[in-house]
């Protein structure tokens, strides 16, 4: 067998126990209540010649005794409970086998109390059977559950408009809910595969083409279940090993998870996230026996690793150089379930792959009932409404966007214990800080805008960039000088000096400089919020640290990288440092030891070796000016008296 | 080769995601152990779960009714495979709710003997090998289905279940039904029995032109008519079989809705 033909054959199609190769899929039938979704499962089964003997002849013996006409419903509605009130209550899992293919039929409920119960079947299924009744045509339902088949990320559906022979097998009628249908799936990029008209009482329709519907020449039900695909290949993907559990039973410390894509194999370099550690997978265990080879996606594996690190359940396991990303900031679109709305501020807690943690609801961004697709309020998502939401997270934890990778990026809402309501990662961490849970920042009694008309400015943060005696705090005071002549708010923030006191338990190894720039980043950025000019005077080496100095303060950074060249720098060496590091007595020197990463695009670059400090304060207020900080009509406040 | 699974190994990885799921989640877990072909198979489920342990108990809930086969087969593997074993004895008869029907009522002593065991050993997790196949009300169960103090199932307002998120929080001195087979039917179980060479009670096998689908107690369990003296045998037979696996359940045929009521009280 070829690679090729061996990799569709893992996924496409399921050996089934007497040894048959055929493939499976799954499939919903949803719609709205009463407009036949029984009745077509109890119809389909007994045309694919799926019903055990007897079980007919059951339910005609049951249905005289109540004195009612045999409804193919019956079947499955096999609860008194469900009898009595005429509605399918939960999902039920029923197994057929057409021509192609075998089938998992969920058959989930339509009745709007009941939609989470149509959730749970529907987030398992491959494709869908869309139901709606002639008679009635599109109703909200219908639109509800077409728009959560999209959030589920269901990517085929089948329409059937049912009970045909309500309206005289009319070609006019079913076109005309045709076209509606379409147009409506097709606005959510979910275009049907087909649309049939049926009557599922009578069997037009399901499993044949009979006389009544011969205008009608696509597929019958039957058919357009054969033709849909099994779910998309996840062997292809990045390897995704959510840590289910570590077991020590004996000597060996085994790490036991299910892989949701891509394969492993003994001896891979594996890393572990959020926390980025790194291993090399020893050996992958098993019972009674080891497995040897490759593992792919769907199997429940353990591995032991090189070394001891601490690893926890909810870690997420990658490939070096394909990690998910690590963060504590996700946007998801989420279908609600619970009675109580979910408001912004709410304290929630979320569950991705097997990692759960608490967070908060930054911002509901959009709201939406998904029977009228017309935007709800945005506070809160009631009780069976979608939305989009930003939500804060109390730990880090490794996440995909859904498009990325369906398995880890997806993520449940529980409250009180119970899945609340669930969705998809639209993006993780969009260069927003996490709030941290149970903090409630207490924001200033004055508005930017009051602040910016006393000093003529907005806020910003002004970050000097360039190698030891460059002229990085020289510029910054002649800066802070001629802003505070000006009228303005200006404040130094010199790496030197905040090391002194704030910074003072850090010292110069890659992940303390990384902590020194956090910091300072987050002080000016305070101070830029409120109205004040943060002038940063850093060498700030890395590239990667000033990028997230950037996200931190977002649009009011503004970077200039002092270029001036080494050798003036060295011969400057206002702080003795140039010196004492060629002597050796100064370790982790920038400058000497060739570690800064000059900035590649930057709002301006001054050389100090070719200008002076006058021109180039100059130089910095003009880009001030242009780039919307300090207000470039009058400066002069004795005009204003 | 590529790492493909086949249709068992599919049933075997998510019966064992589930598995450490409650492990996971779950402080006092048990199995319950009924002896049957599906109980086997999920203590050996188990056993690739952990390595090779069973790290809980199985408790079995002795009717004192069973047949003389499935004791043997008890304490024979309980050492065998190294199991925690519990047993427990159910109430007599006459303490059981009079107006159920006569198989349903014996039935029924099963339900009080686990709510007995579940005080005693104040368990917040059961693991039980039930499928949606065989039965209609167990086709609506959820893999945790979470259960009233009293044990009771309510199939009207189960929690979401969905992406193998599990509801995992049982209101105190409530508890959870966990499920890892639910999602297997009852040739998929003599498939895997077969491929794993797991120990199987002879009363399966036909004997005499009959043999047991389904083992309950002894009174109240009738063998079906058969030729299948062998797992092959059996797996041919469930293909071209329309008789429910249950046929030889006498409580299941009394009353329309017997199974429905031992189930929302708590019956497996």
């Amino acid at each position: 067998m070829n690679v090729i033909a061996s990799n569709l054959a893992s996924n496409a199609a399921l050996a089934t126990p007497n040894g048959t190769t055929r493939p499976q899929v799954s499939i919903v039938i949803v719609g709205h209540v009463d407009h036949g979704k029984s009745t077509l499962v109890g119809r389909l089964l007994h045309e694919t010649g799926s019903l055990p003997d007897g079980k007919l002849e059951m339910l005609k013996a049951v249905s005289a005794r109540r004195g009612m006409p045999f409804e193919w419903s019956f079947l499955l509605d096999a609860l008194q409970t469900e009898r009595d009130q005429g509605i399918t209550i939960d999902t039920t899992q029923i197994r057929f086998r057409t021509r192609s293919r075998d089938v998992v039929l969920i058959d989930a409920p339509g009745h709007a109390e009941f939609l989470r119960n149509m959730i749970t079947g529907a987030a398992q299924a491959d494709g869908a059977v869309l139901i709606i009744d002639a008679l009635e045509g599109v109703r909200d339902q219908t639109r509800r559950h077409g728009y959560l088949l999209h959030l589920l990320g269901v990517k085929q559906v089948a329409v059937v408009v049912n009970k045909m022979d309500r309206v005289d097998f009319s070609a006019e009628r079913f076109g005309a809910i045709r076209d509606e249908i379409s147009a409506h799936l097709t606005g959510l990029g979910l275009a049907p595969t087909a649309v049939i008209p049926i009557s599922a009482r009578d069997g037009d329709g399901v499993a044949e083409r009979t006389p009544k519907i011969d205008w009608y020449d696509g597929p019958v039900v039957v058919e357009a279940i054969d033709a849909l695909q099994p779910a998309r290949p996840l062997d292809e993907l990045a390897l995704r090993l959510p840590v289910q559990a570590i077991y020590k039973f004996d000597d060996r410390r085994i790490v036991a998870g299910r892989i949701e894509s891509g394969g492993l194999s003994a001896g891979d370099e594996i890393v572990i996230m959020p926390a980025g550690k790194i291993a090399n997978i020893r050996s992958v265990e098993g019972w009674p026996s080891s497995p040897t080879g490759a593992q792919g996606a769907g199997r429940s594996v353990g591995i032991t690793l090189d070394r001891e690190l601490f690893v926890e359940r909810g870690d997420v396991i990658a490939h070096v150089g394909s990690a998910p990303r690590d963060t504590r900031r996700i946007r998801a679109r989420i279908f609600w379930l619970h009675e109580q709305p979910l408001a912004a501020g709410a304290s929630i807690l979320l569950r991705l792959g097997n990692k759960e943690t608490r967070a908060v609801v930054v911002a509901i961004e959009k709201a939406v009932d998904p029977g009228e697709l017309s935007s709800a309020e945005t506070k809160a998502i009631a009780r069976n409404h979608v939305g989009e939401i930003d939500i804060s997270l109390a730990q880090p934890l490794a996440a995909d966007p859904y498009v990325d990778n369906p398995r880890t990026g997806r993520l449940v809402i529980e409250v009180n214990g119970r899945i609340a309501g669930g969705g998809l990662v639209l993006s993780v961490d969009a260069g927003q800080r996490a709030v941290p849970v149970d903090i409630v920042p207490v924001e200033s009694a004055l508005r930017p805008e009051e602040r910016s008309a006393r000093y003529r400015h907005n806020g910003a943060v002004v970050w000097l960039t360039g190698l030891p005696g460059s002229g990085k705090s020289t510029l910054a005071r002649a800066l802070e000088r001629k802003l505070f002549s000006d009228g303005g708010s200006p404040i130094l923030l010199d790496g030197d000096t905040l090391r002194a006191g704030l910074n003072g338990d850090l010292g110069f190894s890659p992940e303390d400089r990384a902590e020194n720039i956090r910091r300072l980043a987050e002080i000016a950025t305070h101070l830029a919020r409120n109205g004040h000019i943060a002038i940063v005077a850093a060498v700030s080496p890395s590239r990667e640290d000033r990028a997230a100095a950037r996200r931190i303060a977002d649009d009011t950074f503004r970077e200039i990288y002092v270029a001036t060249p080494a050798d003036v720098c060295e011969r400057r060496d206002p702080k003795g440092h140039y010196a004492k590091a060629r002597a050796g007595v100064l370790h982790g020197f920038t400058g000497i030891g060739n570690d800064y990463q000059p900035p590649e695009s930057v709002e301006l670059t001054i050389d100090t070796s070719s200008c002076t400090v006058s021109d180039a304060a100059d130089e910095i207020e003009r880009m001030l000016i242009r780039t919307g900080v300090l207000f470039d009509e009058v400066t002069d406040i004795a005009a204003n008296i | 080769m590529q790492p493909g699974m086949d249709h068992l190994d599919a049933l075997e990885a998510q019966s064992i995601y589930i598995f450490r799921e409650a492990f996971a989640r779950l402080k006092k877990l048990a199995l319950l152990w009924s002896l049957g072909k599906d109980s086997n198979v999920m203590i050996w489920l188990a056993r690739k779960a952990f390595f090779g342990r069973v790290p809980f108990p199985a408790l079995h809930v002795d009717t004192q009714k069973k047949f003389p086969e499935m004791y043997a087969f008890r304490d024979h593997y309980s050492k065998e495979w190294g199991l925690d074993l519990k047993v427990d004895h159910c109430p007599p008869v006459e303490a059981i709710d009079p107006t159920l029907p006569p198989a349903a009522r014996s039935a029924a002593r099963k339900t009080e003997g686990l709510k007995l065991a579940l005080n005693k050993y104040g368990f917040d997790g059961l693991i039980a090998g039930i499928r949606r196949d065989e039965e209609a009300t167990r086709a609506k169960e959820r893999v945790f289905s979470p259960r009233g103090l009293e044990g009771g199932w309510d199939v009207r307002d189960q929690p979401p279940e969905f992406w193998d998120q599990f509801n995992a929080s049982p209101p105190p001195g409530a508890h959870l039904r966990i499920h890892p087979i639910l999602h297997w039917t009852e040739a998929d179980i003599w498939a895997y029995t077969k491929r794993e060479n797991i120990p199987i009670i002879p009363l399966y096998l036909a004997k005499d032109g009959k043999r047991y689908r389904s083992l309950g107690d002894a009174d109240i369990t009738f063998p079906v008519p058969s030729t299948a003296s062998t797992i092959d045998e059996i797996l041919i037979e469930l293909e071209g079989t329309k008789i429910p696996e249950r046929a030889g359940r006498a409580l299941d045929h009394e009353t329309e809705d017997a199974f429905e009521r031992l189930r929302v009280a708590g019956y497996l």
